[in-house]
């Protein structure tokens, strides 16, 4: 509440002095909120990793059924460089998936915002298209594209496009209609309005659909290297699994939901940096609720 | 000398819940080049509809609306100002879309944001403003398109009555200073007075002129003075005989 406070004296002109104490007390709280959000599920984490390690222990369960958490993390420290590699060609899969997805969607986006007709022959097949289960299709693409990284590739894109194209249709269509007049009335074309109005206020939403999406694209190049492939994580997962290295496959789901939580976190990164008139909205509505 | 602006038989009727709605029946006013005109009337009376109509947004039934200087500025209650530009960028919106270079623009538009208070927030997102400053910020923008005639429709609207207030002192500069036409909407009989040469007074449902009112009281206008008070009575008046015929 102080660093808010600092924030409303700022704005109105307030004393330097008092400005300046006020401020100090807004680091210390700030750094106490981050604390408070941060603290909890590590506690959480540690608790649950120190009881599993427990029960193995005590239990004496076999490491085919359940390796302790040390002994992943014997795996995960000794086996690093087989990991990192697989890891690679899953991330290159899951990113070329991505911006596939990302340009094909957008074009798309705009093509069904712009034109009825496009909107009334495509739009209801893009969402029949999410009907069908990525599970049944993966078998098919690898007939189709091979047991390359062609076939993940696009299972990767599959998995992404939905989510991009509903969303930046949803954002093209949320421009306050009293914007677009004023621009109207500024004397703007309709290619100018979609640059100037239409493009910013659907960047947010664009946003959302590519955090959502980016998490979920890498379930889809692991479900494509589960069915057919010679590398990437979900190839060393399926293999690992079949000759009861329990304690590798572990160490991937590990790597799986590392790489899912960096890319969500890098999508938000990009957001935060790349529009920054959110930060100053999301301050104002927060110093509203004060 | 040529009306700035000239409306004459002005008709426009809305299909509302299926039943045809009379919003402006034979509509004639004129605004004279530099001249400070204001339509007051109660809600309803079709104000808005005559702004649209003369912003060019909605198209009427019938009658003839002649703007003489070509295209005209439009600013309404809400300040519209784009909430991924800064306060600048905002500024320069319209001059942007002429074609103006950016840095030109940016630097018409700093000279004015200074004028209107609004140094050191060039820089800022329209969020973090006050509703003043950016209704402030929205009537720069007005003014940067470079048109001579400038439809107000109840641009202080949403603000309280002291920034109210203070926003009246800036509109004011709009002829003194920068020599434009304005047509003024608003409801606020006072603001009417304090601000105008001329008022014309509306009838509501359907939408007439009832009432033109010239003001030669001397400025600076207090809301004290006995010519605004005098008038004001006598505008307040014309829209009580106004309403009570309306619910009788």
């Amino acid at each position: 509440m102080s660093v808010l406070r600092a924030a409303q004296g700022d704005r109105a002109g307030a004393a330097p002095a008092n400005l300046h104490r006020r401020a100090g007390v807004g680091a210390g709280t700030r750094l106490r909120a981050y604390a408070a959000r941060v603290v909890p599920p590590l506690v959480l984490l540690g608790v649950i990793l120190a009881g599993w390690e427990a029960a193995v222990r005590v239990f004496d369960i076999p490491f085919y059924i359940l390796p302790a958490p040390s002994r992943i993390a014997g795996v995960l420290a000794g086996d690093r460089a087989l990991l990192l590699g697989e890891a690679a060609v899953t991330l290159g899969e899951v990113l070329l998936g991505f911006a596939i997805a990302f340009v094909v969607g957008v074009v798309l986006a705009l093509a069904i915002f712009s034109s009825r007709t496009v909107e009334r022959a495509v739009y209801p097949l893009v969402i029949a298209s999410q009907t069908v289960p990525v599970f049944a299709i993966a078998p098919l693409l690898v007939v189709w594209f091979g047991y390359g990284t062609l076939s993940k590739i696009v299972m990767a894109a599959l998995i992404v496009f939905f989510p991009i194209v509903v969303n930046t249709v949803d954002g093209l269509r949320a421009a306050d209609p009293d914007m677009v007049n004023l621009l109207r009335i500024l004397g703007a074309g309709p290619a100018e309005i979609v640059r100037r109005v239409r493009v910013p206020a659907a960047l947010p939403f664009v946003f959302s659909g590519t955090r959502i999406a980016i998490a979920t694209s890498v379930i889809g190049a692991v479900i494509g290297e589960w069915v057919g492939s010679t590398r990437g994580l979900g190839y060393l997962m399926i293999h690992a699994n079949a000759q009861l290295h329990v304690d590798l496959v572990f160490a991937v789901i590990v790597y799986l939901s590392v790489m899912a939580t960096a890319l969500f976190w890098t999508v938000s990164l990009v957001e935060w940096a790349a529009l920054p008139w959110r930060r100053a909205e999301t301050a104002a509505q927060a110093e509203g609720e004060v | 000398m040529a009306a700035a602006l000239e409306i004459t038989g002005l008709r426009k009727r809305f299909r509302r819940d299926g039943e045809w709605l009379d919003v402006l029946a034979g509509v004639s006013f004129d605004v004279g080049p530099r001249e400070f005109v204001t339509l007051v009337g109660p809600s309803g009376c079709g104000k808005s509809t005559i702004c649209n109509v003369v912003a060019g947004l909605v198209r009427p039934d019938a009658g003839t609306v002649t703007v003489s200087t070509g295209r005209v500025a439009y600013m309404q209650q809400k300040d519209l100002l784009l909430p991924w530009r800064t306060v600048l960028d905002n500024a320069i919106l319209g001059l942007e879309i002429q074609g103006t270079p950016r840095a030109a623009a940016h630097e018409e538009a700093r000279a004015m944001l200074r004028r209107f208070g609004l140094e050191g927030f060039e820089r800022t997102y329209p969020a973090t403003l006050s509703g003043g400053m950016r209704q402030r910020v929205a009537l720069v923008r007005t003014l940067l398109c470079r048109r001579e005639l400038l439809v107000l429709d109840e641009p202080f609207g949403a603000l309280d009555a002291m920034t109210r207030a203070a926003m009246q002192g800036y509109l004011l500069r709009l002829r003194e200073e920068f020599g434009r036409t304005v047509l003024f909407i608003t409801h606020d009989v006072e603001e009417a007075v304090l601000l105008s040469d001329r008022i014309y007074v509306m009838a509501a449902r359907p939408g007439r002129i009832r009432a033109e009112r010239r003001l030669d009281l001397p400025r600076p206008r207090r809301a004290t003075d006995p010519g605004v008070v005098t008038e004001k009575a006598a505008i307040l008046d014309l829209l009580h005989a106004e309403m009570s015929e309306a619910f009788a």
